[in-house]
């Protein structure tokens, strides 16, 4: 088998490559450790070896042999787990995920945990302790974020797929960043025991792919009530691979009031033509209105800094991680949390325990809980109405490393699209929608059209998904050699 | 005139649960054993760990609501109580706070207000110093009891002394003990309690400024405490003063009241709805299950004790002791025809009186059953053998596990039913004491007793206590 065919195949390609023979599980994990170990994205903040990323794999199970990579955020047991912070930089869990010994057990070996947003707050990639990932189609530019790494290891050709996680655009973002499938299943789909903890009620897990028949293939090992995880249900029935062609019937609403201010114009050019292509193949498009959507992002960064300052609390030097000062009690607190967390990272948890503190808790976080709800019932109305909400993925193509570093408003808009879905619990994917140049000129870069879906939806789709991703044949090769140095 | 003060005392209770294992992981509770050996990354608060919530620790909790006469939630739901402490490590404690899985109940006199889940803290322990974490060389922290299933009983402010207190809570431990869902062993802690008292004058509605006492491993030590702080408030309010917002500590063997913390230090603890757990919704077939579990508990025991003609002191003395009850029920069965108030005070009276004398035997570890009991006291009821008799042979009975009739017959202890013989030994007895006997033929009544005690001395306690009685008088012409 030769090495480019290899690279071209994506996950599902690869697993039938080994099971027709025609590859052998040897072949294809050199292959990509080899890949994964000429990193020039900064992608991966640890990767394995034959050995170490075959620990605990199951030897059979349907996606036997098909390696991928995992964000640095999901506990490893005997691997460190850092969620790209100094504080667990020397973090080693004694334990695993469960998401991640659900791929182990479908065959799956590990070939290193990606680099990602400190504790997955950020959406560029540049709040990492251990520097920014770089996005493959231009390395001057960001990959998006919080899971910046997954996306750029699966664009640039250093992974086959990737795991990440979504808790407002997490995983949609940087996907459409960087021109590859991303989704973030319902809220309550995949466990999220061992996943290391920013906002509960809005972190999940799910797939970075090439293909959207490789997101469902990850979604249905992936999927599945926990025990350890009390929050989990998982999705009745799983997942089939996907294999619609046309999108008759189907009805795509549009929540114009949204989609306005601040969105690039090639941006809206790319999602205008995919909704072209929706109608050709049989689909309606129809207006719809989400009258409290605008408020979400406001809500967002209310309700996840609020969760995120207690979750992120646990981190005191008492029992593991940094301990930067043993002086006193207090000083240990103040001086490992000073030195352990990066900005970003500190301003959130400012922002949160001050929403939470008594006399303000009505006024921010039971306000936020309060348009949350109306959010919800956005949806519900609007999936009355229409079966799937479109928009694109984020306002803007890829952005330059320290463009909106000192501003993070500026930074926060990038969620903007994505923020609704994720408090309303409910699925939404982004597929790219074809190239664009930012506003102001600069290298042709992928744009995402993201697709929501009512809760526990995600058959239906997948298979949406599958149907657009066909008519629009979106062609991300030119990426591929831009992982390697 | 000065204005008179009453105290108003409302109580905190926390009662360790005695499940098998942690409120929200799989580690075994464990009392005693090396430190830190009950952990796990769940415990511990490793990054990324979920709770998962006890059902064995949700229906014990039911049971108790169902005990204390409470309305249990149709749905309960955790919270987060963010604070920072090395004996906290997630640095919030899950517990319930808006919505507690019971409420609006009522125990004897008190009326409870609610009663919620949540976990216990691990334990600190400060080395050097005096113990506190100020001025301490280090501090070290033992995880095994970090996440132990609490409830947290929420009393109204019922209560008006430190004795009312004592009683009650008493009661309250017994009621739970009688549940068998904790051990209430308040030394190990796992029964605490903390008060929360005010003073008013005498009349008032209003509620005065409170204070917090905490966390005493004793009920007589709660109830002095208590008292002492009833004192130290009235004579602040007499002396002109303000009472202050202050949680203090009282300290048993100097009988000092210690400030642990001021109202402005106290701690904002930014609750939150706890997003990894999912409300608590008790299916209607378990809380049937919950109420329809409860043993016959202390208060309606001792009142049933009492209506079978039991005194009420050892009606409670029973009723509060579940395994002295047990004994108590199972004399009565296995004896034909024995009054309850009778062995009801042999139980709790000769019995219990023996076997402290004899190494402080627990009733558990006793070598004397229900039946053998129930056979001594069927020979003192039938005069088979004196009252005096009947506690020789408890004493071996409770030291060999001995049959009473076999003990009787051994040491001849069987009562002299000839009152023949007897009355020689009466005659005798006054020839050989011709003082008291003058005095009581003289009108001193009173100097009898010496005369039965030389009786019984000669018959070796053998004889019936009335008959002597009886024969004494006649013989000395009364």
């Amino acid at each position: 088998m030769s090495r480019s065919e290899l690279l071209a195949a994506d996950g599902a390609a690869t697993a039938a490559l080994i099971a027709s023979g025609e590859a052998s599980a040897n072949e294809v994990l050199d292959f990509w450790l080899e890949r994964a170990g000429s990193d020039a994205l900064n992608g991966y903040l640890w990767r394995a070896d034959r050995e170490s990323a075959r620990r605990g794999v199951a030897a059979d199970g349907p996606l036997a042999g098909v390696p991928l990579a995992i964000k640095d955020i999901f506990c490893t047991e005997g691997v460190p787990t850092t969620a790209a912070s100094r504080m667990l930089e020397t973090y080693v869990p004694p334990y695993t995920a469960t998401a991640v010994g659900r791929v182990a057990g479908a065959g799956m070996p590990m070939l290193g945990k990606t680099n990602m947003d400190e504790f997955a707050m950020g959406s560029s990639n540049e709040n990492s302790a251990f520097g920014p990932s770089l996005n493959p189609w231009d390395h001057e530019r960001v990959p998006g974020g919080s899971s910046g790494g997954s996306a750029a290891v699966v664009a640039g050709g250093l992974a086959p797929w990737a795991l990440g996680t979504d808790t407002g655009g997490s995983i949609r973002q940087p996907a459409g960043f960087c021109g590859i499938v991303g989704l973030k299943p319902t809220y309550g789909s995949i466990s999220r025991f061992g996943m290391i903890a920013f906002a509960s009620s809005l972190d999940q897990c799910g797939p970075l792919t090439r293909s959207v028949t490789d997101a469902a293939l990850l979604l249905d090992v992936l999927q599945g009530r926990d025990r350890m995880d009390s929050t989990s249900v998982g999705i009745e029935g799983g997942i089939a691979r996907p294999s619609a062609e046309r999108l008759d019937g189907l009805t795509f609403g549009v929540p114009r009031g949204l989609i306005g201010e601040g969105i690039e114009g090639g941006v809206l050019a790319r999602f205008e033509e995919t909704l072209l292509k929706i109608a050709d193949l049989g689909g309606t498009i129809a207006d719809i209105e989400l009258p409290h959507a605008g408020h979400a992002i406001s809500a967002y960064y209310v309700l996840a800094p609020a969760e995120a300052s207690t979750n992120l609390s646990r981190y005191d030097g008492v029992r593991y991680g940094l301990r930067a000062s043993d002086e006193d009690l207090l000083s240990m607190y103040e001086v490992t949390r000073e030195e352990g967390f990066g900005p970003e990272v500190k301003r959130r948890i400012m922002l949160g325990t001050y929403a939470l503190s008594s006399g303000y808790y009505d006024a921010y976080y039971g306000r936020a809980q309060r348009v949350r709800t109306r959010i919800v019932e956005d949806f519900d109305r609007a999936f009355g109405d229409v079966d799937f909400v479109v928009t694109p993925t984020s306002p803007t193509v890829a952005f330059r490393l320290g463009e909106k570093t000192e501003d993070p408003w500026a930074m926060y808009q990038s969620d903007l699209f994505t923020v609704p879905m994720s408090l309303a619990g409910i699925p939404a994917i982004s597929i790219p929608a074809g190239l664009a140049r930012p506003d102001g000129g600069g290298p042709e870069l992928p744009v995402g059209f993201q697709i929501a879906a009512p809760a526990f939806a995600e058959q239906r789709l997948l298979d949406a998904s599958f149907a657009l991703e066909g008519a629009i044949g979106f062609d991300g090769t030119a990426a591929l050699e831009g992982g390697v140095a | 005139m000065s204005t008179e003060y009453e105290a108003v005392i409302g109580l905190e209770i926390h009662v360790q649960l005695s499940t098998r294992t942690k409120m929200f992981c799989g580690c075994e509770l464990s009392f005693g054993d090396d430190p830190n050996v009950h952990t796990c990354p769940i415990c511990l608060a490793h990054p990324g760990v979920l709770p998962v919530p006890n059902e064995e620790a949700v229906f014990y909790a039911l049971q108790i609501g169902a005990a204390l006469d409470c309305e249990l939630s149709p749905i309960s739901s955790f919270d987060r109580k963010n604070y920072f402490y090395p004996d906290n490590p997630k640095a919030y404690q899950i517990t319930q706070a808006a919505r507690p899985f019971a409420v609006d109940g009522r125990l004897g006199d008190v009326r409870i207000h609610h009663a919620h889940l949540e976990e216990d803290a691990a334990k600190t322990i400060h080395t050097g110093g005096a113990g506190r974490i100020a001025g301490s060389d280090a501090s070290l922290v033992d995880f095994n009891r970090g996440g132990t299933p609490l409830v947290e009983i929420v009393t109204e402010p019922d209560l008006k002394s430190g004795a009312q207190v004592r009683e009650w809570g008493q009661l309250l431990r017994a009621t739970i003990k009688q549940l068998g869902v904790s051990d209430v062993n308040m030394e190990e802690g796992s029964l605490r309690c903390d008060a929360n008292i005010s003073i008013r004058p005498a009349g008032s509605d209003e509620l005065g400024t409170k204070t917090e006492l905490k966390n005493m491993n004793s009920f007589r030590f709660i109830e002095r405490g208590i008292e002492a702080e009833i004192a130290r408030q009235k004579e602040i309010v007499a002396a002109g003063g303000e009472v202050v917002q202050e949680t203090l500590h009282f300290d048993p063997a100097s009988g000092e009241l210690h400030s642990l913390r001021s109202k402005e230090e106290a701690h904002d603890y930014r609750y939150l709805p706890e997003p990894d757990l999912v409300p608590v919704v008790p299916t209607q077939e378990l809380l049937d299950r919950a109420r329809g579990s409860l043993p016959e508990l202390p208060a309606a025991r001792a009142q049933r004790y009492e209506e079978m003609g039991v005194s009420e002191q050892a009606a409670l003395l029973l009723a509060f002791e579940t395994e002295w009850a047990e004994f108590f029920e199972g004399v009565l069965d296995a004896g034909d025809a024995i009054e309850p108030r009778v062995a009801a005070n042999w139980v709790t009276g000769e019995f219990a009186a023996e076997l402290r004398k004899q190494d402080d035997q627990p009733l558990a570890e006793s070598k004397v059953d229900p039946a053998g009991l129930a056979t001594l006291i069927g020979l003192v009821a039938a005069k088979k053998i004196s009252h005096g008799a009947g506690k020789t042979v408890l004493e071996a009975m409770v030291a060999e596990g001995s049959d009473p009739e076999a003990v009787v017959a051994e040491k001849g202890l069987e009562q002299i039913s000839d009152t023949g013989e007897l009355e020689k030994i009466v005659v005798q007895a006054i020839e050989d004491n011709p003082k008291p006997a003058e005095q009581v033929r003289s009108g001193n009544e009173k100097a009898i007793g010496a005369l039965v005690g030389a009786v019984m001395k000669a018959t070796q306690g053998r004889a019936d206590g009335g008959e002597v009685n009886r024969l004494l008088r006649r013989h000395l012409g009364l």
